[in-house]
């Protein structure tokens, strides 16, 4: 399947997934994350739920402090 | 378009700001010179000493509430600016009520438990507004990692890397910097949408 992860093209072997199996997959260990698909907020209580499909376009967010 | 006709555009328009301290007193003041027409603006916290190694305060207003403190300081520079001061910490609660009326919502709080509570409710609850968030901005140098992406309303600025530390302090330039990315992004959304 094919996507877009962070504004990068990525290429995933595999046909269907959650929003948090793409996460442990890339190996996102960050605990405060943001997720979206197609510019849509997913919760981080929906992201075990909410699967991603061919072309999606997916921000995973890593938050950091500072300000 | 001229300075008068931006400013005519953004008379009419009101910017929501969470935080007022390294992102959101530098921003804040940004957007008054350029004559936004009101600033909603929230802290709970008072001006220290510390904070004036990024923040816009001064040496004298060390002690005073952050968000009145910021209200003199945009007056003193843009009296017609409209301000509307909010003493208080912000939440999944209160954010929607404070900032309903915002064209633009600025997130300028330092820690990221509190930057992903408030995307995370402005996304769920106002998902028509557009949010602008600093993220990674700590240390100084490396000008060129400082960027902005989008994802829908979400605006993400800031190198998404540099996490504040007692090694990597946050200071006026790169903060600075970041604050007005901010500001920037906000009269491009602005003005576009009128």
């Amino acid at each position: 399947m094919n996507i877009i992860l962070n504004n990068r093209p990525e290429t995933l072997d595999i046909e269907q997934l959650t929003i948090q199996e793409l996460i442990e997959k890339k190996n996102f260990t960050f605990k405060l994350l943001v997720t979206k698909i197609n510019g849509k907020l997913v919760k981080k209580e929906n992201r075990t739920k909410t699967p991603i499909h061919e072309g999606d376009d997916v921000a995973v967010i890593h938050l950091i402090s500072g300000g | 378009m001229t300075f008068q006709e931006i400013k005519k555009i953004l008379k009419k328009k009101t910017v929501g700001i969470a935080g007022a301290g390294g992102l959101g007193s530098n921003c804040a003041v940004a957007l008054a010179r350029v004559g936004i027409g009101k600033i909603i603006i929230a802290d709970f916290d008072y001006v220290r000493r510390k904070n004036l190694n990024r923040q816009y305060f001064f040496y004298e207003q060390i002690g005073q509430k952050k968000v009145f403190a910021i209200e003199d300081n945009i007056l003193f520079i843009n009296p017609s600016v409209k301000i509307k001061p909010h003493d208080l910490k912000l939440n999944t609660e209160n954010i929607p009520g404070i900032f309903k009326k915002c064209n633009v919502i600025i997130e300028a709080f330092d820690l990221a438990e509190m930057k992903q509570m408030i995307i995370e409710t402005v996304q769920t609850e106002m998902p028509d507004t557009p949010i602008i968030v600093g993220l990674g901005m700590a240390g100084w140098g490396n000008n060129n990692a400082l960027k902005t992406r989008q994802a829908g309303n979400l605006y993400i600025c800031g190198d998404e890397d540099k996490e504040v530390s007692d090694e990597l302090p946050p200071l006026a330039p790169r903060v600075g910097i970041v604050a007005h990315m901010q500001a920037n992004m906000a009269m491009e959304i602005l003005l576009k949408n009128n």
